[in-house]
């Protein structure tokens, strides 16, 4: 495997840092709340700042090789080593993890969700940005898993202390999934590995991702198929496809705003970068085998996804499932096996991170207003708080796929690509996907638009109305009283005074989100020409360069 | 007289002894008998004098342990190999020793605090430890048996410590009686062995008994017989009834101490058995094992789902997590015999070590709710976020999740019955990924009651930690967050290539 191995000690400091923050952080007592903001962001910024130096000195020239490469031994006794290393597929993702933490920090600066208590929020958050970013290095079967992992338990206490009503099932439900599908995988990455060792000279067989790379196409089809079984499940859970999605609308839901952007934006993409990374080029064989039977679930998610949200009445709900669908159309681009695909998928991974995550910092903000996100009790957004509902407008229209947005190239090239899979694949199959993917698209414009309608335009409803008016006057405080007279008792709307457009801290932390939803809609070459190479790397098992 | 009578014995020549093999158990003996002695003649107000010399004789006993680690490679074998020193034997009794001293440190303040005898209380303890220890060296029946009884008996009185307790008399009673069941069951197998092999030494059973040439009925009945006897040591279902009202009724300490050490003496004298007495007998025991071990870790875990009371939960996740134990025993005598011995010794290390910290957070809670409940841990993160914080990372490290020792310890497991391949191992490692799913349900349940409920009766007074449980909690938290961070640099004195080579000396 050809890799760089200069500069290699920057990807470990640019993983493990933000645990410098969470050990500071651990002997300062949780009433200072400032100051673990302070520290977390802090950490959470000078992370981004390796980020940063990682970008400038990645080589573009090689994308399609590992570059920080760095090889250490970690655990003899089973051959697993601390491999570590960063390519084109992995480097936008990387760099998006780090992105977005420092986002959500911002926006944690006065949205702490209840019951409060900063520190331990934020320390999960600086944990979860390890995992995050280790996953996205690891270049090693067992220093994967370990990553991957990590990021359960503390996802699973931020959706479980901070989420919503039915925090601690959506949490356990969330877990326990997760962990099922981990489990076989990991039991898939042994069986890889002893299989892969009894064909190799003794001793020479490692977890290495690159080197499995290179051995695995030596399994029987039928090994090959099985493991890849194991692997299936467990990325496929976390994706997550059809039918294995029923957790996402749970966990989303009930998340805090900060666990639903990082979940949407960093979480999902561990399982299609499991796909990508490894099922896919170290088990060739089987990928081929396996790839109508993804693309076909791909697009039952596209379908379903979009049916679900037209069905449902909560608008952090509808993203949730418009997840599903979207990660439908990332799904059939990696089923796909083309570089074409592969590209769209990985685009579409950084794009609905942006996309999606934006949707959610909204979603978030909607609730922390109206105190409800019943997408009946809300309208009139345009009237009541026109930014927040322009945003919102915009980040629909990139969501459903309109050219010139990021979300576009995420959707687009993937559907082409299912017009002419790999060889070895079935075209018409895939063709059919194509259509079945194309009519998505335009549900995806019928749901999310309909839901700007029903949330942005008109007149505010009875029960917010008043606050509008009362944000600008003091009368229109007592309009708001009367209605408060006349119905709807039982909503809190005494809280509806808090109605207020974006805050300073809420553009801070959106406006780099918005800002690259543009850039790489309008010129999208900027990520294509970083992932291209490693792609074609990575899928040279596949024979078409 | 004495002479003519030693004349007729034949030219007796005494053994030669090798005493620094043996000076682990000699400091312990004497460490017993030193205990006892200050005991009689210390005031009431300075018993904890005793405590603090059975802590010290067992860090004592341990730097023979490692002076014979560091000098010899070489395998010391004793009295005609029926007691042998080798890697295998050094690092459990490394483990053993130190699993003593947390119990005693555990100990100190419950013992003290409660009333109770503390004299007699250690000098068990110190007896039940080198009966442990002596178990890790035995290669023969008799001192095999022996071994058992000297660790088990002690414990049948730990348990029922709490003698004014009615829940803890139970506890001794059921330990009691089905102990010694099983022990009568085992001794009538080890008495067939001894028929068929005509020998109490290990090896030559292991050689007489082979599935090759003539294999009777009365071999396979000897070999369950004996697998029997030790499966109620180490509380496999069907075996296990007695573990959870035991654990329950008996002193936290004693639980955390039979949960562990006890629990860790059973295996060992089980491997000592599968590994050099039926090591051609594979076929027998493969499939009885499997059972045992498939059973054990489902049942264990659905059970422990239901449970309220914190002991009894940790009750049925040790069974459990022995069924995970006994996992990589299913593919000893494939292919993967020596990964699977090396596994099961990873595992106990890493189970003790976690085990004892849940407990030490268990004694350190219920010293300030004195409940047993789980719900008593409610909102444990709003007022003791330490605390809560360990036991987050010890229960972790039970369910498998890394970066805690656990998921090495299980990964480990797996990696044994997969590298093997034969059905047997790939059903149980299939039958083990879902039960580590499941296992998160119960675990689960313990970190949502500290880190998502409310504190029961709003009582947020913070919770104060004697030292010695300071350190117990200290020792056990680095430990496990070690073994699972760098588990090659703890495990490098454990690469035991020669171990099964060393067992068969």
């Amino acid at each position: 495997m050809d890799v760089l191995r200069t500069n290699n000690a920057l990807l470990t400091i640019g993983t493990f840092l933000p645990l410098a923050g969470v050990l500071v952080m651990m002997f300062i007592p949780k009433g200072k709340e400032l100051l673990h903001k302070q520290i977390a962001l802090f950490t959470a910024v000078a992370t981004l700042a390796v980020g940063v130096v990682t970008l400038m000195r990645f080589n573009y020239g090689s994308a399609g090789k590992l570059q920080f490469f760095a090889d250490t031994s970690w655990i003899k006794v089973i051959h697993s080593n601390y491999t570590i290393g960063l390519d084109g597929i992995s480097l936008p993702l990387y760099i998006l993890s780090m992105v977005v933490t420092v986002l959500v920090m911002v926006y944690s600066w006065d949205h702490i969700p209840s019951p409060g208590n900063p520190k331990a929020f934020l320390i999960l958050m600086l944990v979860l940005q390890v995992g995050m970013a280790g996953t996205f290095i690891a270049q090693d079967l067992i220093l994967f898993f370990v990553f991957f992992e990590l990021v359960l338990l503390p996802m699973y206490f931020m959706i479980g202390v901070w989420g919503g009503e039915q925090r601690q099932y959506a949490s356990l439900k969330f877990f326990l999934y997760t962990m099922f599908g981990s489990a076989l995988m990991l039991v898939a990455f042994l069986a890889l590995y002893f299989q892969v060792s009894g064909k190799v000279p003794a001793g020479e067989a490692s977890f290495s991702i690159p080197y499995l790379a290179e051995h695995g196409g030596m399994l029987g089809k039928t090994v090959q198929i099985w493991i890849f079984a194991g692997m299936f499940i467990g990325f496929a859970v976390k994706v997550p496809m059809f039918p294995f999605h029923t957790w996402l609308p749970d966990a989303h839901t009930q998340a805090p705003t900060q666990g639903s952007v990082i979940l949407a934006a960093i979480l999902l993409k561990l399982g299609t970068y499991g796909f990508v990374r490894i099922a896919i080029p170290i088990l060739p064989t089987a990928a081929k085998a396996w790839a109508p039977w993804i693309g076909g679930l791909a697009v039952i998610g596209i379908i379903y996804g979009a049916l679900g949200c037209l069905a449902q009445t909560d608008m952090k709900r509808l993203i949730a499932f418009s997840s599903v669908a979207h990660m439908g159309f990332v799904m059939l681009g990696i089923s796909t096996l083309t570089p074409l695909g592969f590209n769209a998928a990985i685009f579409g991974m950084v794009a609905h991170g942006l996309i999606t995550g934006m949707l959610f910092f909204v979603a978030g903000s909607v609730k922390d207003r109206y105190h409800t996100l019943e997408i009946k009790r809300l309208g009139g957004m345009l009237i009541s708080m026109p930014k927040m509902g322009w945003i919102l407008g915009f980040c629909a229209m990139a969501s459903l796929g309109l050219p010139g947005l990021a979300g576009f190239w995420g959707e687009f090239p993937a559907i082409v690509s299912s017009y002419s899979p790999a060889d070895g694949l079935n075209h018409n199959v895939f063709r059919v996907f194509m259509v079945v993917a194309a009519i998505g698209t335009v549900l995806a414009a019928g749901y999310l638009l309909w839901l700007f309608q029903r949330v942005a335009f008109g007149v505010p409803k009875p029960e917010f109305a008043g606050a509008a008016a009362g944000h600008n006057d003091a009368h229109g405080h007592g309009d708001h009283v009367a209605d408060h007279g006349s119905g709807d008792a039982g909503h809190d709307d005494d809280h509806s005074g808090d109605i207020h457009d974006v805050t300073f801290f809420e553009w801070v932390a959106w406006t780099p989100f918005l800002l690259a939803i543009v850039v790489f809609g309008v010129y999208p070459q900027l990520m294509f020409k970083i992932i291209d190479p490693a792609v074609q790397v990575t899928l040279k098992a596949f024979g078409k360069g | 007289m004495l002479a003519s009578l030693l004349v007729a014995g034949g030219g007796f020549t005494p053994p030669k002894v090798d005493y620094h093999a043996l000076a682990p158990e000699i400091i312990l003996a004497a460490g017993i008998c030193v205990v006892l002695i200050v005991d009689l003649f210390v005031s009431e107000s300075k018993k904890w004098l005793t405590a603090t010399l059975a802590g010290f004789s067992l860090l004592l006993a341990l730097i023979p342990v490692v002076t014979l680690a560091v000098i010899g490679s070489n395998v010391r074998s004793l009295f005609d190999g029926r007691y042998v020193v080798d890697n295998f034997s050094l690092i459990m009794k490394a483990m053993f020793l130190i699993t003593g001293y947390v119990v005693v440190l555990l100990s100190t303040n419950e013992i003290e605090e409660g009333g109770y005898y503390q004299g007699e209380y250690y000098v068990l303890l110190l007896a039940s430890v080198l009966g442990m220890v002596m178990m890790t060296s035995s290669r023969d029946l008799i001192s095999v048996f022996i071994a058992f009884e000297f660790l088990s008996i002690p414990t049948y009185m730990l348990a029922a410590w709490r003698k004014r307790d009615i829940k803890s008399n139970e506890a001794g009673a059921k330990y009691f009686l089905l102990g010694v069941f099983a022990s009568a069951i085992m001794l009538y197998g080890m008495s067939l062995l001894y028929g068929v092999a005509n020998s109490t030494k290990l090896v030559d059973i292991g050689a007489a008994i082979t599935m090759k040439g003539q294999f009777r009925g009365v071999e396979a009945l000897a070999i369950v017989f004996v697998i029997v006897g030790f499966a109620f040591k180490v509380s496999a279902v069907p075996f296990h009834q007695w573990a959870p009202d035991t654990y329950e009724g008996a002193p936290t300490p004693v639980t955390a101490f039979l949960s562990v050490a006890s629990k860790a003496g059973g295996f060992v004298a089980l491997i000592s058995m599968l590994y050099l007495a039926f090591p051609h007998a594979e076929k027998v025991w493969q499939p009885f094992i499997f059972v045992l071990a498939a059973l054990t870790m489902t049942l264990g875990n659905l059970v422990a789902l239901k449970q309220t009371n914190i002991v009894r939960m940790l009750a049925y996740s040790s069974i459990s997590q022995g069924g995970f134990i006994l996992m990589p025993l299913v593919v000893a005598g494939t292919k993967a015999t020596e990964t699977s011995l090396k596994t099961v010794v990873v595992y106990l290390l890493v189970y003790a070590t976690t085990n004892l910290g849940v407990f030490a957070v268990v004694i350190a809670v219920s010293r300030k709710t004195r409940s047993g409940e789980i719900s008593s841990f409610g909102g444990l993160m709003t007022y003791a976020p330490g605390l809560a914080a360990l036991m987050t990372f010890l229960l972790a490290s039970l369910a498998g999740i890394p970066p805690f020792g656990g998921w090495f310890a299980k990964l480990n497991a797996f990696r044994a019955v997969l590298e093997a391949g034969t059905g047997l191992g790939y059903a149980i490692a299939i039958i083990g990924a879902v039960n580590t799913v499941i296992a998160f349900g119960y675990y689960g349940n313990v970190m949502r009651e500290m880190w998502m409920k409310p504190v029961p009766n709003g009582d947020i007074a913070p919770i104060k930690v004697p030292p010695s449980l300071m350190a117990a909690l200290a020792i056990t938290g680095l430990g496990t967050l070690v073994l699972g961070i760098l588990p090659g640099l703890v495990l490098r004195f454990g690469d035991i290539g020669a171990l099964t080579g060393a067992l068969g000396r």
